[in-house]
């Protein structure tokens, strides 16, 4: 009697440590998981900062020479990456422009027909869409632009691959977005008499403007850093470009360029901190909007 | 008389733009459509040339050779260095993302922490490639060198790092999601009959979520296999099979990102030719992920 119940205690002993471990270990590697993001961080903020001043805004890239001769003297090289800035301003800016309309209105094509068959069609090939890598639509953007059109590379190939790319989440986060907004304020409009196209633009689409503006924000946090597809597309360029015909630097091909030159290494740091900072904040603004303005019901 | 006809003429403009938007939206779901069938055929009409000259061993072939008059085009190296690579960081990320998706979905779904690691994920997966291949040059590629791993620190290991690092978001977020939405009276009839929590993670929460878990590492694996710049940095780029996990190699993404710029002719084809392949073995692993997660909300 006695010895059963010893080995049943000894039993639920056993459990519970296997219990407290698994509990333990669980707390352990998910936070084991954001190390990384911190030594990330560090190692930026750490190696980064002494580039950061006023002219790393306004001048452009440095060359070789100018930063071997810098680094000799053991000054801080000059020049800064404003060519990249304007560069992934204007690349970014188009393919926005090109995905945003585009994308808002599939969405709400896919929101007003949830059951149709061709609707399910374009659903699925924006789900396939969302999961092309990158690579391959630098590889469409020149065959498309830089090849036909601009015969050269060009920020405007780089722009139609990053349109491409960042399509779908626009796509998605409308769809989602106008599926919460209740049918009865569309109802109400259209019973109004008021005609359905403005009904869908002046009192649907207004009520997700939120929802809708994460997912453009993310959209466009997603497609500024991509390096890939721009380095078979803009190429890259040392002075400021405007042209949207001619190559075009950008901030991500920036940090590749200075990677791949010895002379330039100091300056990855500092460009990779920038683009970090632009993306962190695009995401905290997402976020921001997302919980300020919650599409709620 | 003159009151009805201005009527009638509003009346039909409006049903224009009544139309026209109508038309706009179908048209914006043709457009996405076509963009999608122009994906496909631009890739399949750039890789026929290649066809024509390696027929269906251009994916058993091991050889790249750019030589003049010598050339040849194999994608063996490059397929089997993406599927190693993409693997490989899945099985390092599952047992920080399966922890992850615990302890979001079911050990701490409330509160600064949770809310606190939820923002660490997302912050990773907001850094963008190039940044997490620097860093992996930087500050991983030292390290394994001292570990006397690879002599440089490159290779199938180091990228496999940094792509488990960058794919953690990904696997973890859609099993937190599937996890909290295990019915609470399941895992509380499991309590009740005395299981501990490991014990119902292990018989309620598992069975009941496994698939949703299942399918977020399957997108992950997708989001892994079409990764270019970080595994351009750290892979060391060899263009033959690796034969264990801490020889150099080669992905189909990185060697796209290396050879494009400046081929032609034949090499040119050939790397478009990888473009489709990629393009169909990410398509058909995304599928799957989908088809598992379509028949859960089923």
């Amino acid at each position: 009697m006695n010895t059963s119940a010893q080995i049943s205690n000894a039993k639920l002993n056993r459990r519970l440590l296997k219990d407290k471990l698994f509990t333990y270990a669980i707390i352990f590697l998910a936070f084991l998981s954001s190390v990384p993001l911190f030594l990330i961080l560090f190692e930026l903020i750490k190696k980064g900062y002494k580039q950061i001043n006023i002219s790393f805004f306004y001048k452009v890239a440095p060359d070789t020479m100018e930063a071997m001769v810098a680094v000799k003297n053991n000054e801080i090289i000059p020049g800064g990456i404003a060519n990249g800035i304007v560069g992934t301003l204007i690349i970014v800016g188009m393919a926005s422009l090109i995905a945003i309309p585009v994308g808002i209105i599939c969405g709400m094509y896919l929101a007003e027909n949830s059951k149709g068959k061709f609707a399910g069609v374009v659903r699925f090939i924006v789900d396939m869409l969302q999961g092309v890598p990158s690579i391959v639509l630098g590889v469409i953007g020149y065959i498309w632009v830089v090849k036909p059109i601009t015969a050269g590379f060009s920020s405007l190939a780089g722009s139609v691959a990053l349109s491409i790319m960042m399509l779908p989440s626009i796509v998605r986060s409308t769809e989602e977005t106008l599926k919460m907004i209740p049918g009865t304020l569309k109802e109400a409009a259209l019973s109004l008499g008021v005609p359905y196209h403005k009904t869908m633009l002046r009192v649907v689409l207004p009520s997700g403007i939120s929802g809708i503006l994460t997912g453009v924000i993310l959209g466009i946090s997603r497609i500024a850093g991509e390096t890939a597809p721009l380095m078979l597309t803009a190429l890259g360029s040392a002075a400021i470009s405007t042209d949207i015909t001619e190559p075009s630097s950008a901030i991500p091909l920036l940090v590749w360029e200075f990677y791949n030159d010895p002379n330039l290494v100091d300056m990855i740091w500092s460009a990779s901190l920038f683009l970090l900072i632009l993306i962190l904040c695009l995401n905290l603004t997402a976020k921001a909007i997302a919980k300020r303005w919650k599409v709620q019901y | 008389m003159e009151a009805s006809s201005s009527f009638n003429r509003n009346r039909s403009k409006l049903m224009n733009s009544e139309k026209i938007f109508r038309y706009l939206l179908i048209g914006s779901g043709v457009l996405i459509v076509l963009i999608a069938i122009g994906i496909v055929t631009t890739l399949f009409i750039g890789s026929i040339p290649s066809f024509k000259e390696f027929g269906f061993g251009f994916i058993y072939s091991t050889d790249w050779n750019p030589t003049q008059g010598r050339e040849s085009y194999g994608a063996l190296p490059f397929i089997i260095g993406t599927l190693v690579t993409s693997v490989l960081a899945l099985l390092i990320t599952f047992p920080f993302a399966f922890s992850i998706s615990l302890f979001l979905g079911e050990y701490f779904k409330n509160g600064k922490l949770p809310s606190f690691l939820r923002s660490v994920i997302d912050l990773l997966a907001g850094i963008p490639s190039v940044v997490y291949g620097l860093w992996g040059f930087y500050a991983l590629r030292p390290i394994i060198t001292d570990l006397g791993l690879n002599a440089q620190g490159f290779g199938i290991f180091t990228s496999s790092i940094i792509l488990a690092i960058m794919i953690i978001p990904y696997a973890s977020s859609l099993g937190s999601e599937v996890i909290s939405m295990v019915p609470g009276s399941l895992k509380e009839a499991a309590y009740s009959l005395g299981a501990t929590r490991f014990e119902v993670v292990k018989t309620v929460i598992i069975p009941n979520a496994g698939s949703g878990i299942f399918a977020g590492y399957i997108l992950a694996l997708g989001r892994a296999i079409g990764e270019t710049m970080a595994v351009t940095m750290l892979i060391g780029n060899s263009n033959k099979i690796p034969t264990g996990i801490f020889d150099l190699g080669n992905t189909m993404a990185s060697l796209i990102a290396n050879q494009f710029g400046e081929a032609d002719g034949l090499k040119y084809t050939s790397l478009v030719e990888i473009g489709l392949l990629l393009f169909v073995i990410t398509g058909i692993v995304n599928y799957i992920g989908k088809l598992i997660m379509k028949k859960l909300s089923a």
